[in-house]
């Protein structure tokens, strides 16, 4: 995946998750908490989708990567470079 | 008795197969507009079922929805509708002094069907189990969905008493109200009973599940041809206040409780016991001090299962005899079994009955059971009465748990 297609990928996961907000207004460098109306089973959420989508393992201990948009594209690109952004 | 010890309705929300607020669910019933329909179910297939169509999005959040369950999203729908039928404006008064007490039949089947469902795609593997499942799943999940959508910091929990349930949050409602624990009750029944399949096979493994080519004529409730249960979904919930409360604001009062009663069959797990549903109805009518001759409008339990609409009949006939002013009628036959909601659904219904003198008709009754024969079911069009004082309501369940309400017409 490229970098654009992780960050779609996430707004995938984001729109599913939080559907009344507007996924086009995201900016990266701000955490998701402070754009968007999220807690921490919304994270959950985040990361049992990525465990469904792309078989991914986010360790508690990384839970601090997936904040903004910018640090989730930074964590995930390297984990989803083998992977294909589903049609 | 003391005006405050007297509990009368204030407020009406509801969901139903046939009409999503008093005045359309009213029409239905009046119209003889069924709302049973064709479904299709997990792994049991094709069934029939009362479905509801309420506007989701009313009063909750997509994800909202999305979090909560299906029978959250009833309970909040009535709620709001409930309370904003009473005029109550909660920003007005202490939210810590309102009371959310839901009748449930049962809770949680939904959602664990669900997961098992979802980790089945991924080889039972349990790491794909919902976290969400413990707050779906907890039995006050329907009522602390309301408290977290309406910010209500009073007590809220869920009565878990099969299909007497509705009748049952009611009584609970109205006993908090009189021991003055609460000032306002958002009290009834709720159900998503149709979104597991479990419900329909194991009706079905007992032979309890109706079948008819023609949906809106599967619920035959004292016909001698009905053959089961229609499975439905609903909510039926009443905002409870005391009599001194209502009438220092002045509001729309749709009857007062003056009876109600539950007892326990002690006979067995499905069967129903017409003692014990007798000695119900008896006990809510001395509690109201009256005697049955006093009743207009009797809205049966029935629910079109061979022997259950038969030992009812038993038990009606052993309380009011040939009694000619008391009408019977029964709501199942439109809607099909709304499980937790059916006591105050089907109470609802009439209670419109005070003002027009109208008693609903009985669906579906187009060859009277011998064995279900009653003085007066209403039937084939509703009945015009010169005047409605008195409706009683009864709602039994599994294991022999039966409930009776008597509301009264409210006059100054």
């Amino acid at each position: 995946m490229t970098r654009d297609e992780v960050r779609q990928a996430i707004i995938d996961i984001l729109g599913d998750i939080a559907p009344d907000e507007d996924m086009s207004s995201i900016k990266d460098d701000v955490t998701l908490r402070e754009q968007m109306d999220l807690d921490s089973m919304d994270f959950l959420d985040i990361v049992m989708e990525l465990r469904k989508r792309f078989n991914i393992e986010v360790p508690e201990s990384d839970y601090q990567e997936l904040v903004s948009m910018a640090s989730c594209i930074q964590y995930l690109q390297p984990l989803l470079k083998d992977h294909q952004l589903a049609s | 008795m003391d005006s405050e010890q007297r509990i009368v309705i204030t407020g009406i929300g509801l969901t139903a197969p046939n009409g999503n607020n008093l005045q359309e669910f009213r029409e239905s019933l009046l119209a003889g507009k069924s709302g049973v329909q064709k479904f299709e179910t997990r792994y049991v297939g094709k069934v029939l079922a009362g479905i509801c169509d309420f506007d989701t999005l009313k009063h909750q959040k997509k994800k909202e929805l999305r979090r909560g369950t299906r029978v959250g999203s009833i309970s909040i729908y009535c709620c709001k509708e409930a309370i904003n039928d009473s005029g109550i404006d909660l920003d007005l008064i202490d939210r810590s002094r309102v009371g959310v007490y839901l009748g449930v039949t049962e809770h949680g089947n939904v959602e664990t069907e669900n997961e098992i469902y979802n980790i089945s795609k991924y080889d039972y593997d349990t790491k794909f189990w919902s976290h969400h499942h413990n707050p779906r799943t907890v039995a006050n999940n329907p009522a602390g969905e309301v408290t977290l959508n309406m910010k209500i910091t009073g007590p809220h929990y869920t009565i878990g008493a099969a299909c007497a349930a509705g009748n049952m949050g009611v009584i609970q409602g109205l006993q908090m109200l009189r021991l003055g624990e609460v000032d306002l009750a958002l009290a009834g029944g709720v159900s998503e009973s149709i979104h597991t399949f479990g419900i329909f096979a194991s009706f079905k493994s007992e032979g309890a599940l109706a079948e008819h080519e023609d949906p809106v004529k599967a619920s035959r409730p004292f016909d001698k041809n009905r053959n089961g249960i229609v499975c439905s979904e609903g909510g039926g919930i009443y905002v409870l206040e005391r009599l001194t409360d209502a009438l220092k604001r002045d509001a729309k009062i749709y009857g007062e409780i003056v009876g109600y009663a539950t007892n326990s069959d002690a006979f067995d797990f499905i069967l129903p016991e017409p003692g014990r549903q007798a000695e119900c109805m008896r006990l809510a009518l001395s509690k109201a001090g009256l005697k049955p001759s006093d009743i207009n409008i009797l809205n049966a339990h029935a629910t079109a299962t061979q022997l259950g609409d038969i030992q009812e009949c038993k038990a009606i006939r052993e309380v009011f005899g040939e009694e000619k002013g008391v009408w019977i009628n029964n709501t199942k036959s439109f809607i099909g079994h709304t499980m937790g909601a059916a006591g105050t659904l089907e109470l609802s219904g009439n209670l419109p009955a005070f003002k027009d003198g109208l008693v609903h008709q009985t669906l579906n009754l187009d060859h009277l059971d011998p064995e279900c024969h009653l003085k007066n079911i209403v039937s084939g069009k509703p009945k015009k009465l010169d005047k409605v004082d008195y409706i009683m309501n009864n709602s039994f369940g599994m294991f022999g748990i039966n409930s009776v309400l008597i509301v009264k017409r409210y006059e100054n």
